[in-house]
């Protein structure tokens, strides 16, 4: 099962190789990874994404603590948080289809952020499934490069 | 105060009470060096980083102290490593203070530049790379604090030769300022509460204790809890001497090379006690079938370790001491609430077990290795520090010196170091100098670390070192006799051939006595124990005597072979599977 974890770390070099190092030496498997600064400068937040069973996900949750840079970890309830990916995309397109591809980006609120005569690069946030039907559609016009960012949540309310 | 760098560093040692630093000079810790030499505290030159470890860390476990040693760049810190790691797996406080380059040649492949800090991230508590002298005073008080409470553990302190020359302003802070870090020390009461009443309500219960009741200095609680609720107690390799084997309500050891007694017993309890331990494999046997009837009350101070293998029923974090004294409180509190079961019936099947089998081996005319271990345990009258290697020397050791106090049973229990008992034993002298310290030790892991014989010649820790020499790594021999059909694959180390032990010891200074029949081995303990220096004893014991009993790898526990009731003749060898660990 896919648990997220929005995980505070004292901002300090390192801190994030020690975390990799601890997943990757007891086997756990991270599906995505977001590490970004907060309202404070010398916390940062990590939001991982792991695919574990409940009684590996506790040992996740009680190894990260171990480590002395760790402040925080919170297990996101998906009912009482909010998640948001990114999405760019480089799609083929030609005269012919390109207003095509604009409205279907219309659809899912993205932008076009940069615009070729064989390609455009565009914008899309959202949660995994939209960007997972995002993908879908454009699919057949060809995506010739693609990069997600990974998970961003904060818990919702208060 | 305005300070160097270096002279810092040594303030900081000084200020956290340390009084003994272990290790070797080279290029970048030269400024580090130039200012301990000004300092009072001891300087032991060790001859090999992986020695300067050892002690550090055998000087911990015998005193309780921090451990702390110092190795240049490059390869003096990879060759820490192996001590690191064993001080990890072992839990035990130790600093380890490496030169770095320059700071602005790091990441150049500078001469003698490795990655310390990356190199030892997986087998440290926390590790630390000094970017700023400024930082010196804060980060030697966190690291310190950071080894010894909690879950204690090693941390390394990485210092690029500039910082050693920059200045610093010296001001310790009344303590650490560590956000991440705040050890759960005192146990939820409704838990223990909760293990209260399981314990009255057991029919059956069995405590196993281990290492962790040794760091939290627990011994006479746990005494007060098994004597005073007339349970039995099995203790890990990590835990010999938290509660006195001469007590008739220990079991011994359990695990692989445990007792029947002990590995029966939790083979059939109802409630496993469990404390300080963290049901490791060599604990558990097959895990599956590992204690299958028991409820678990499982207490540690790291929260990590309970249910990681075994789920726990009733957990409970905190100091392994604080939790016992609240638990013996509350057990006096509610004993007559509730309806104690008749443990009569448990505690003769114990007895019978007890009686029936105990630990034995053949007697012949041959020297044999556990009848050295006897003597040696004999003549000390069982209160000798005792270091181990580790293999087959470190389960006689385990097996037949029965330790009757805490910390003084030194062993490399989860890493398994073989060479880990002489330096431990030197650093372990040297905190103890009044005790007598034994190593009882294997040819083959001694061969690892003699070079440190220089050490404890120059640095006069007179420890005696028994080699139970039998020609052979004598574990692997016996692992190949039992389930390689007897192909002594690079085992066999040519006894007779090369070293002369005894003439080694000689070169070294020391004083090396050779046995070679059971009628000289009392009178050269004794002779060992008299001489002042370093003594090395080589016992030339039967070549392929074997460990027993013994459960193979990965098999349940309760399965044990090798004994007087399951004879290595009976195993239908072609029948065992390759073993899985």
């Amino acid at each position: 099962m896919k648990h997220t974890l929005s995980v505070l770390v004292e901002n300090k070099p390192g801190v994030l190789a020690r975390v990799a190092e601890l997943f990757a030496r007891r086997g756990f498997n991270i599906d995505s990874l977001a590490v970004g600064t907060t309202e404070k400068p010398d916390i940062s937040r990590m939001t991982i994404v792991v695919d574990v069973e409940e009684h590996s996900l506790e040992q996740v949750r009680k190894q990260l603590h171990k480590l002395i840079n760790i402040i925080e970890i919170i297990d996101l309830d998906p009912d009482a948080s909010v998640a948001r990916e990114m999405v760019l995309a480089k799609i083929r397109v030609d005269a012919d289809n390109r207003s095509e591809v604009i409205e279907i980006v219309d659809i899912f609120r993205g932008n076009i952020v940069d615009v070729s005569r064989e390609s455009i690069v565009v914008e899309v946030t959202g949660n995994a499934s939209k960007l997972r039907a995002f993908e879908d559609l454009l699919k057949p016009y060809g995506i010739r490069e693609l990069v997600r960012t990974g998970k961003v949540a904060l818990p919702r309310g208060k | 105060m305005k300070l160097s760098g270096a002279k810092a560093l040594v303030k900081s040692l000084e200020d956290e009470g340390v009084e003994i630093v272990f290790g070797i000079p080279g290029g970048v810790v030269l400024p580090f060096f130039d200012a301990l030499y000004d300092s009072k505290m001891r300087k032991v030159l060790t001859r090999h980083e992986q020695g300067a470890a050892h002690m550090a860390d055998g000087y911990a476990r015998a005193t309780g102290r921090v451990g702390v040693c110092i190795s240049t760049s490059g390869p003096g810190a990879t060759n820490l490593v192996t001590g690191i790691a064993n001080a990890y797996m072992d839990s035990i406080p130790m600093i380890a203070i490496t030169g770095q380059v320059a700071s602005h040649m790091i990441g150049t492949d500078a001469f003698q530049e490795a990655d310390t800090t990356g190199i030892t991230l997986p087998i440290v508590k926390h590790n630390y790379l000094i970017k700023d002298a400024a930082e010196i005073t804060d980060v030697m008080q966190e690291a310190f604090y950071i080894a010894r409470t909690g879950r204690p553990g090693p941390v390394v302190i990485d210092v690029p030769v500039d910082i050693f020359r920059g200045e610093v302003n010296y001001s310790r802070r009344e303590a650490p300022q560590l956000k991440g870090y705040k050890p759960t020390y005192k146990g939820h009461k409704k838990q223990i509460r909760l293990a209260a009443k399981a314990i009255l309500e057991s029919a059956k219960p069995v405590l196993y204790v281990g290492g962790g009741l040794i760091t939290s200095d627990a011994s006479a609680e746990l005494k007060k809890l098994a004597t005073g609720n007339n349970i039995y107690v099995t203790h890990t390799l990590m835990g010999k001497g938290v509660f006195p084997e001469s007590n008739r309500l220990s079991l011994g050891m359990l695990g692989m090379h445990g007792t029947r007694a002990a590995n029966y017993a939790v083979c059939e309890t109802d409630l496993i006690i469990a404390a300080g331990v963290r049901f490791d494999d060599r604990i558990t046997g097959k895990l599956s079938e590992f204690a299958p009837n028991a409820k678990v009350i499982h207490m540690d101070i790291d929260p990590a370790e309970i249910s990681k293998n075994v789920q726990a029923n009733i957990p409970i974090v905190g100091d392994a001491r604080q939790i016992l004294r609240e638990l013996n409180t509350i057990l006096k509190e509610i004993r007559h609430e509730v309806e104690t079961p008749d443990r009569k019936p448990w505690n003769s099947m114990i007895e019978e077990w007890k009686a029936k089998y105990p630990l034995t081996y053949e007697k012949n005319s041959g020297l044999k290795p556990q009848f050295v271990v006897e003597k040696i345990y004999e003549i000390t009258k069982g209160d000798a520090i005792i270091c181990t290697e580790v293999g087959q020397n470190q389960m006689w050791a385990a097996q037949y010196y029965k330790m009757e106090k805490p910390r003084r049973f030194i062993t490399s229990g989860g890493l398994g170091t073989m060479g880990f008992g002489f330096p431990a034993a030197i650093g372990a002298q040297l905190g103890k100098p009044k005790d007598l310290v034994i190593d009882i030790a294997g040819d083959g892991s001694f061969q690892m670390t003699m070079q440190e014989m220089a050490t404890a010649v120059l640095d006069k820790a007179p420890v005696k070192v028994a080699v139970l020499n039998n020609g052979y790594l004598g574990m692997v021999r016996q692992w190949q006799q039992l389930f390689y059909g007897r192909k002594y694959s690079s085992s066999c180390l040519r006894r007779g051939e090369s070293p002369d032990l005894v003439a080694l010891a000689e070169a070294f200074g020391a004083k090396g006595i050779l046995v070679t029949d059971p009628e000289m081995v009392e009178p050269a303990i004794k002779e060992a124990i008299d001489t002042d220096c370093p003594v090395l004893i080589d016992f030339h014991v039967e070549e392929e005597e074997n460990v027993y009993p013994m459960v193979a790898p990965g098999a349940p526990l309760y399965d044990m072979i090798g004994d007087m009731l399951y004879p290595v003749e009976k195993i239908d060898l072609e029948e065992t599977e390759e073993p899985f660990l």
